[in-house]
């Protein structure tokens, strides 16, 4: 049931893809305001960078937190694109996240405490809707398994519009994109520095933006999931949702945490909820 | 038997008048009625034949208290003596303490092998007794207010329990329902009123809303008590009696009832505990919040949800006892137990700094066990009735866990540029049950497919004829990780020797070593960091306001669906 191939396949590819995401991320948002924006390896050329500076750190300990962070990212990833069981996916990813919240922890900023706090917020937020995205998937295709829902010949979406559209806001919470980067803003100038990343530099630093790269390929993968019945609308939707993404990121300023967890939460209450209400006594027949 | 349960009664009225609490003399008072009219008319006759009993339940059970209860036992040994040194106006009375504390895990082990009820109901009171005496040790006016509040709460689930002799008594004269084993296998038809009076009296055990009160004042109590209470006593004794229950509480609205009392007694003291400073009260509320779920899971009782409830038992078992000691040690060398002043432990005290930090992960993080037991349980739950509705409690319960848990682990293993080694000043013997608690907490989480196969599920499946388990593919990536977190560690040797260390970015202003930084004005400020509490959303007294009410609600439901059941004469 679990392929190796894949997860092999991921473990190479998914920073060259993330990394990619990341450049024609950057292109558009260039364009969108109106400037022509860094050429499209421009990430793979920072992160090389990165590895050729100086290693500096306020504490040897944060190395280990973002060593980890990076590993366990990296696992869980692969046990996803392995077709192994959702759910240990999501806690395998939240093991990865609590990594990174203790390496900004372990620095005893102020700044990258406050980054820290944050994080746990955002953690808090979207965490029940990805588990609702995966109780929601398994009703439907009745399996826990990335494997069989992944060729699940059920039109998942179909069914599942308001999980659809929760994942959707909580991916936006997942990928740090304004209004909801409240941990680690892209603007330094802002009242966080860097947030939870301000006491990393170098190759650290590096090993972090390669962990966010896996990271979005998985959470991309997940859109895949509602869509598995028909793998070239699959590869649309999820160009077109990231393409959403980016244009959120542009248009909304920064909300408060609050605001972060009324919108994790609340898609989660109500559209997540719902939906998964319906479908548990209709579609279930319980 | 009886002559010792009415020492015991007389011994409460005379403690309960002595203090002046009279509504504890009443409940003593109803309780003691109830069991002489059982004694005077119908316990004659009444001879039930197999009083003990083993099975892979009990010795669960046995393991625990063996283990874990004497571990504890031993820490308390040399934390006793500190205790008195810092507390010179508390009366000396560890003599009294220790015995107390044998006699309590003696009924425990009574408690869990008997097959007799009226032996479990006899255990039952004495742990609620000890756990009296031990809450008012230290004779302060708190103290011994608590204690009663743990004793009057306790004697309202005794009334129950006792109540269900006269109904068994009627049922059956000849007494044979009075056999555990006997009465669980007779169906629900005859065993669902039985089971839900001596569940509720299990439900004041486990310290559900609305009966919560009784176990966050127990916090008075010295703090091996605290561990013992939470992890391998009182508490569990309530657990364990709903668990034996599961198989006649499955498919009644009754057991869903008390499964919803479980489920929200989880979200609301999950969230509770967001809004806590005090280590031990976060502590007190995350184990009110794994009851619940414990509860939740051995109420709706099928099959996945028995086996979750299990190793949910098994593992908070193991990482609660770690967590309270370590905080207890903590407490008496810093003086505090504020989690606010827990930052840089890990400079002050690296060893407990990690067994905490282990402690932690094993209540909320993969691989460790809370969560193998959390996922269980959200399985289980989709294919149960109301199923959706547990799993929505669960999905935004453990959010929270996730958050006061990872918040807690941050401070202690935050690395502050000050402060100095002091634990050399902490006891061997203290040191030897760290060590081992931790070990077991590392060793519960690989060991457990075992401890699965040999123990649990043979036991689920003696009562259901099924069984539930893990997918091996999960449980090899399981031990996978664990086997990777304990290596990382080793990467410290490698990267430390390279790196250059900075001081923090403090917005280039003039720092000291210590962190204090010129502010405006020429005032030189300090640095703190603090994390949040969220009192507005989380309240302790504004959540209670809502959950005990409705707590109260679900238990009279449960109380009226049998009610009615019986009236209706149906099986429900």
């Amino acid at each position: 049931m679990i392929s190796i191939i894949t997860a092999l396949a991921f473990v190479i590819l998914a920073p060259l893809v993330g990394g990619l995401i990341a450049g024609i991320d950057r292109k558009i948002t260039a364009r969108m305001q109106g400037r022509v924006g860094p050429p499209i390896l421009q990430p793979f050329y920072d992160v090389a960078k990165l590895f050729e500076k100086e290693d500096v750190t306020v504490t040897p300990s944060q190395n280990l937190y973002i060593l980890a962070y990076l590993v366990f990212m990296v696992v869980s990833g692969a046990y996803f694109f392995a077709g192994g069981d959702f759910l240990l996916v999501i806690f395998a990813f939240t093991l990865a996240h609590v990594f990174i919240v203790l390496g900004a922890y372990a620095a005893y900023s102020p700044y990258s405490h406050i980054g820290a706090e944050r994080e746990l917020i955002t953690l808090m937020a979207y965490e029940p809707m990805v588990i609702f995205t995966a109780v929601g998937l398994y009703m439907v295709t009745g399996s826990f398994y990335i494997s069989d829902i992944a060729t699940s010949t059920v039109p998942a979406i179909l069914y599942l519009p308001g999980v659809f559209l929760g994942f959707l806001t909580i991916l936006t919470i997942k990928l740090r994109k304004s209004p909801f980067d409240i941990s680690t803003s892209h603007h330094a100038h802002q009242e966080l520095v860097k947030g939870l990343t301000t006491e990393f530099a170098g190759p650290v630093l590096g090993k972090i933006e390669i962990a966010h790269w896996y990271e979005t390929v998985v959470l991309l993968g997940m859109i895949y999931l509602f869509f598995g019945f028909n793998p070239v609308l699959a590869i649309v939707v999820i160009a077109l949702a990231y393409f959403l993404e980016i244009f959120i990121d542009n248009t909304f300023s920064r909300m408060k945490w609050q605001w972060t967890m009324k919108s994790g939460w609340g898609v989660a209450a109500t559209l997540g909820f719902l939906n998964l209400v319906i479908v548990y006594y209709l579609y279930m027949g319980v | 038997m009886f002559v010792i349960e009415v020492a015991i009664a007389l011994l409460l009225l005379y403690l309960g008048v002595k203090f002046k609490q009279y509504l504890a003399v009443l409940l003593v008072l109803v309780q003691t009625a109830v069991m002489l009219y059982f004694e005077m008319t119908m316990a004659h006759g009444l001879e039930p034949v197999r009083n003990l009993f083993i099975d892979e339940f009990s010795i669960i059970m046995a393991l625990i208290i063996g283990i874990i209860g004497s571990l504890i036992a031993v820490y308390a040994t040399s934390y006793m003596n500190t205790y008195h040194e810092h507390h010179p106006e508390v009366r000396d009375r560890r003599r009294m303490f220790f015995f107390v504390i044998f006699v309590f895990l003696a009924a425990m082990f009574g408690l869990v092998f008997s097959n007799n009820l009226l032996w479990v109901f006899f255990f039952w009171e004495i742990t609620t007794l000890s756990s009296f005496l031990l809450i008012g040790y230290s004779e302060s006016e708190v103290a011994t207010n608590n204690a009663f509040l743990a004793l009057k709460l306790n004697l309202l689930g005794g009334i129950a329990f006792a109540a269900s002799f006269l109904y068994l008594a009627g049922v059956d004269p000849s007494g044979g329902l009075l056999e555990l084993d006997t009465l669980i296998a007779s169906g629900q038809a005859v065993a669902i009123i039985p089971a839900v009076l001596i569940c509720f009296a299990g439900l004041t055990k486990a310290a559900q809303m609305p009966f919560s009160a009784w176990l966050v004042g127990a916090m008075v109590a010295p703090t091996p008590v605290s561990a013992l209470l939470h992890s391998s006593t009182m508490v569990k004794a309530g657990v364990y009696i709903i668990v034996r229950f599961a198989p006649v509480l499955l498919g009644t609205l009754a057991g869903v009832a008390f499964g919803f009392v479980g489920a929200v007694t989880f979200l609301v003291a999950s969230a509770i505990a967001i809004s806590q400073t005090n280590a031990k009260k976060v502590l007190a509320y995350s184990t009110i919040a794994n009851l619940g779920l414990i509860v939740a899971c051995a109420s709706v009782g099928t099959p996945e949800l028995v086996w979750a409830a299990i190793m949910l038992i098994i593992f908070h078992a193991v990482a609660k006892s770690l967590l309270f000691l370590c905080v207890g040690t903590v407490e008496h060398r810093t003086g505090s137990r504020d989690i606010e002043d827990m930052d840089g432990l890990i400079v002050r005290f690296p060893k407990i700094a990690v067994m905490i930090a282990t402690g932690i992960a094993g209540m909320f993080l993969a691989p460790f066990g809370m969560l193998i037991s959390k996922w269980a349980a959200i399985e289980g739950f989709i294919d149960a009735p109301f199923g959706i509705v547990f799993v929505t409690i669960l999905a935004f319960g453990s959010a929270v866990t996730v958050f006061f848990w990872a918040k807690w682990m941050g401070k202690v293993l935050s690395v502050t540029p000050y402060g100095e080694n002091l634990e050399g000043t902490v006891s061997r013997g203290k040191w030897v049950v760290l060590s081992s608690l931790t070990a077991l907490t590392v060793l519960a989480a690989l060991l457990f497919p075992l401890v699965s196969s040999v123990l649990i599920e043979p036991y689920v499946f003696g009562i259901y004829g099924e069984t539930a388990r893990l997918a091996q593919d999960n449980i090899i990536i399981m031990l996978l990780m664990i086997l990777l977190l304990l290596i990382l560690p080793l990467s410290l040797y490698t990267s430390s020797k390279e790196s250059r260390k900075l001081p923090v970015y403090m917005g280039g202003r003039p720092t000291t070593p210590d962190l204090k930084f010129d502010g405006a004005l020429g005032i030189q400020r300090e640095m703190t960091t603090r994390n949040y509490y969220f009192e507005e959303y989380f309240g302790e007294k504004k959540l209670l306001h809502y959950s005990n009410p409705l707590c109260v609600l679900l238990i009279l439901t449960a109380a009226a669906l049998v009610a009615w059941g019986v009236m209706q004469g149906v099986v429900m």
